[in-house]
C-alpha cells in the first residue's frame, strides 16, 4: 500500500507542476499580465485613424508603459476611432494639454499610444478626452507620398535638365 | 485459395483507420466503467507523464535556447530583437510545445505504451482478465488513454515554460537583451486564449491521438515478440505523422 | 432464449444434469474444420480431460466453453445458460464463476504474487483489506508458496508460477475450473505437486474440472473420464482404463504413438512429384 500511496502523490505533484506551469504561462508571459496595474483611469482620444492598435496595445510616456487601450470603437456621426485608454493611478498627474500618437515600435513592431506631455497646470481626470492627437502613420501613405512627391521631382528635373538629373530615384521602378 | 484477396496498402491502411476509429468509440464506451479503476488511471498519468518529465523539460530548455539563438540572429538583421520574447513565445505556444511535446511523448510514452499491453497480449494476460470478467478496455486501455490526455498539456505547458527560461537565459543573460523589453513586448502581444489556451487545446487534441495509437498498436498486435517489435515502430511513424497532419488541420481551424 | 435440450447425446452415456451440455457445436476457423456438429457432455463435480493430437482443437473448445468465441453453429450450456447466446454482462457474470488457468499462467508481470492473486477479488468484491489478506494468504498456502507473496513473477520457477495462476484461479471458488495444459514445460516434481493439487481441489471443494492436456500417464492419475477429440469429433470417450486398452483406430494410434494411422504425419500437400517437377520427366 505505501507504494501506490507513493504513486499518487508523485502523480499529484505532476499534475500541480503542469498547472503551475500553465497559470505561469497564461499570467505572467501574455498580455493578462498587463492587467495587473491595480487601479485606473480612463482617457478618451480620438483619431482619424488608429492602423493597426489592438485592446490592449500598451500606453506609454517617454517610452514606458502607463497603462493600455481598454477599447476601440467607431464614432458613427463623425466616422472617427474613439479610443478609451486606461491609465494606472499611479500617473495621475498628466497634463490636460498632452498629446496622444498611434506609434510604431520599431519598423515591424505592435502599435501603441504615445502620450506626449504638454505644459499645462491642470492634470487629466477621469473620463476626459485627449484633444491633441496625431493618427497612425501608415507605411503605404508615406511611401505613396514619397512616389508622388518624387515624381513630380522627378517631372520637374526633366523640364529643367532634360532627364540629366540622375540623383532622383526613378519615379516607377 | 481463390478466396485469397491480393494485398492492397490502399484498402489496408482504410481498414487500419477504421478500425482505429471504432476503437476509439470502444474506448470511449469503456471509460465510465473505467472510472471504477481510478487508482490504475492514476498510476499510469505517473507512467506516462511524470515519467516523461525529465526528457520534456530537458528537450524544452534546449529547444527555447536554441530558438533565442536562432531569432536573435535573423530579429538582429532587422533591427528587431526587442521582438524576440513575441517571437518564440508565440512560436512556443502555438506550434512547437505542442507538437515536439506530442513527437517526444509518442518516443516516450507511447511506444512503452505499445509493448506493454501489446506483451500483455502475447503472453495471455489479456485474456486471462477477459477471463476474470475484468474488462481489459477498462480496465488496461481506457486508463492509459485518459492519462495520455490529462498528462499530455500539461508537459505540453511544462515544455513551454522551460522554453522560455532558455530563451530568456540566452537572450537576456548571454546576448545582452534588455530584461523588461523581453517581457514587456512579450506580454503585449501574446494573448491568453488565441495563444496559450490554443496551445493547450491542441496537445489535449495530441494527446488522445497518440495515445489512441499506442494502445491500438499495442492491442492488435500479432502476439509474438517480432509483432511487438513492428507494433511499436508503427507507433512512433503513425503517432508522429497523425501529430503533424492534426496540427495542420488544426493550425487552420483554430487561427 | 431456448431451454436447455435434455436429451442425451448421441453415443454417450446419458449424464444427468451435467455442468457442460454441448450441442451440435460447429466451427470453421481459417477454412479448415475444427468442429464438425460434436456433442459432449461435461458432469458436476468430476475430474475430466480433453486430450487428442495437437492442433486439433482442445483450446478452441475451452474459448467456446468460455464464451471467448462463438462457434460456427451449435449451443453450449454451462450452467443451465446458452453460452453462444449471452450478452456481454451475463457473460461476465458467468466467467466470474469459472477459474481458467491458462497454458503459460498469464499473471500480471506488474504486480506482485500477493496482488495477482487478489485481483479478481479487488476487481469485482469491495471486501475490506484485512479479508482480502486472508482469502488470499489461505490460497497461497492452499498452493504452496505463502511465503513467496511479495515475490513478483519474474523471480519464480515455471512451477511457482503456475501454482500462484492455480491460486488465482480459484480465489473466488468458482463452481469450475478450466486447466490449459497444465503439465506443459514442468519437471517431474513440480508435475506431481500440480497433479496432487488437482486432485485435492476438485476432491475437497467439489469444483468441476476440465484437464486439457495430452499426457496420458499424467492424467490417467487423476481423470474421472476422458474424451479424445480427433478430426473435429469425439474419437473416444470413457474411463482412462477403458480408453487405455485402445480398442479403436484413434485411440491406438494415440496412446502408443504410432506415427501412422488415422492421425497422419503428413500435413495434406499436393503431389510430391509433381511439385518437385518430376511428374513430366518421366514422360
Amino acid at each position: 500500500m505505501a507504494q501506490r500511496q507513493s504513486f499518487q502523490i508523485g502523480t499529484g505533484l505532476f499534475i500541480l507542476l503542469g498547472f503551475a506551469a500553465l497559470a505561469y504561462l497564461a499570467t505572467q508571459t501574455t498580455s493578462v499580465a498587463n492587467f495587473s496595474q491595480g487601479d485606473s483611469y480612463d482617457l478618451k482620444a480620438r483619431f482619424t485613424n488608429v492602423g493597426q492598435l489592438k485592446l490592449r496595445a500598451p500606453v506609454k510616456i517617454a517610452g514606458v508603459r502607463i497603462g493600455s487601450v481598454a477599447n476601440v470603437v467607431l464614432e458613427p456621426d463623425k466616422l472617427d476611432a474613439l479610443v478609451t485608454l486606461s491609465i494606472d493611478k499611479r500617473f495621475s498627474k498628466i497634463p490636460d494639454d498632452s498629446a496622444a500618437a498611434v506609434f510604431t515600435s520599431g519598423l515591424l513592431g505592435d502599435q501603441y499610444v504615445a502620450i506626449q506631455p504638454g505644459g499645462s497646470p491642470d492634470m487629466f481626470k477621469n473620463g476626459d478626452e485627449v484633444i491633441l492627437t496625431q493618427s497612425s502613420m501608415q507605411l503605404e501613405e508615406l511611401i505613396g507620398k514619397y512616389l508622388v512627391g518624387s515624381g513630380d521631382a522627378a517631372k520637374n528635373a526633366g523640364d529643367k535638365a532634360a532627364g540629366a538629373d540622375k540623383d532622383k530615384p526613378p519615379a516607377k521602378p | 485459395m481463390s478466396t485469397v484477396r491480393k494485398p492492397s496498402y490502399l484498402v489496408d491502411g482504410i481498414a487500419q483507420v477504421g478500425a482505429c476509429g471504432l476503437f476509439l468509440l470502444q474506448i470511449l464506451a469503456a471509460i465510465p466503467s473505467s472510472l471504477r479503476h481510478i487508482k490504475e488511471t492514476i498510476r499510469q498519468v505517473w507512467f506516462v507523464g511524470a515519467m516523461s518529465l525529465t526528457i520534456i523539460m530537458t528537450c524544452g530548455l534546449f529547444v527555447g535556447m536554441v530558438l533565442g539563438l536562432q531569432l536573435y540572429y535573423v530579429l538582429s538583421i532587422f533591427g528587431g530583437t526587442a521582438a524576440l520574447g513575441t517571437v518564440v513565445s508565440l512560436s512556443l505556444y502555438r506550434e512547437l510545445g505542442p507538437v515536439v511535446t506530442a513527437l517526444l511523448f509518442a518516443g516516450r510514452a507511447g511506444t512503452s505504451i505499445t509493448a506493454e499491453i501489446g506483451l500483455m497480449r502475447a503472453t495471455d494476460q489479456i485474456s486471462a482478465m477477459e477471463m476474470m470478467a475484468v474488462d481489459p478496455l477498462a480496465y488496461v486501455v481506457a486508463p492509459r488513454f485518459i492519462a495520455g490526455v490529462i498528462a499530455m498539456p500539461l508537459l505540453a505547458c511544462v515544455f513551454n515554460a522551460l522554453g522560455i527560461f532558455g530563451a530568456h537565459l540566452v537572450g537576456v543573460s548571454w546576448l545582452g537583451l534588455d530584461n523588461g523589453t523581453f517581457w514587456s513586448n512579450m506580454t503585449s502581444s501574446v494573448d491568453v486564449w488565441k495563444d496559450v489556451i490554443n496551445g493547450v487545446w491542441k496537445s489535449v487534441a495530441f494527446g488522445a491521438v497518440c495515445t489512441l495509437i499506442a494502445t491500438f498498436q499495442g492491442y492488435t498486435t500479432a502476439p509474438t515478440s517480432e509483432g511487438v517489435a513492428y507494433a511499436t515502430t508503427r507507433t512512433v511513424v503513425f503517432s508522429s505523422i497523425a501529430t503533424l497532419a492534426l496540427d495542420f488541420v488544426m493550425t487552420a481551424f483554430l487561427m | 432464449m431456448s431451454t436447455e435440450p435434455q436429451a442425451p447425446a448421441a453415443g454417450n452415456a446419458p449424464t444427468p444434469n451435467p455442468l457442460i451440455r454441448i450441442r451440435g457445436l460447429s466451427t470453421v476457423l481459417n477454412g479448415k474444420t475444427i468442429f464438425d456438429k460434436v456433442d459432449l457432455d461435461i458432469p458436476r463435480g468430476k475430474i475430466t480431460a480433453i486430450m487428442g493430437p495437437s492442433g486439433t482443437g482442445k483450446t478452441t473448445l475451452m474459448r467456446h466453453i468460455t464464451g471467448q468465441l462463438a462457434p460456427d453453429a451449435g449451443e453450449v450450456w454451462v450452467d443451465g445458460q446458452n453460452v453462444v447466446k449471452l450478452d456481454r454482462a451475463k457473460l461476465f457474470a458467468l466467467r466470474e464463476k469459472i477459474g481458467y488457468l491458462f497454458q503459460n499462467s498469464a499473471l500480471l508481470t506488474d504486480y506482485s504474487v500477493f496482488e495477482n492473486v487478489a485481483f479478481p477479488l479487488r476487481q469485482h468484491l469491495d471486501l475490506p483489506e484485512v479479508l482480502v489478506r486472508n482469502l488470499v494468504l489461505t490460497k497461497l498456502q492452499a498452493v504452496g508458496l505463502r511465503g513467496a507473496a511479495e515475490l513478483t513473477p519474474h523471480e519464480l520457477s515455471g512451477g511457482m508460477i503456475r501454482r500462484v495462476a492455480l491460486a488465482r484461479a480459484i480465489v473466488r471458488d468458482p463452481m469450475l475450473i478450466i486447466y490449459d495444459e497444465p503439465f506443459v514445460g514442468l519437471d517431474p516434481i513440480a508435475l506431481n505437486q500440480i497433479l496432487k493439487l488437482i486432485r485435492v481441489l476438485n476432491d475437497t471443494l467439489g469444483i468441476t474440472s476440465i484437464l486439457v492436456a495430452h499426457e496420458l500417464a499424467a492424467v490417467r492419475l487423476i481423470a474421472d473420464s476422458i474424451f479424445l477429440i480427433a478430426g473435429g469429433k469425439i474419437a473416444a470417450h470413457g474411463t482412462p482404463d477403458e480408453l487405455a486398452r485402445g480398442e479403436t483406430p484413434w485411440t491406438k494410434q494415440f496412446f502408443t504413438g504410432a506415427a501412422d494411422g488415422p492421425v497422419p504425419f503428413q500435413y495434406p500437400a499436393p503431389d510430391y512429384a509433381t511439385q518437385l517437377g518430376l511428374a513430366g520427366a518421366g514422360a
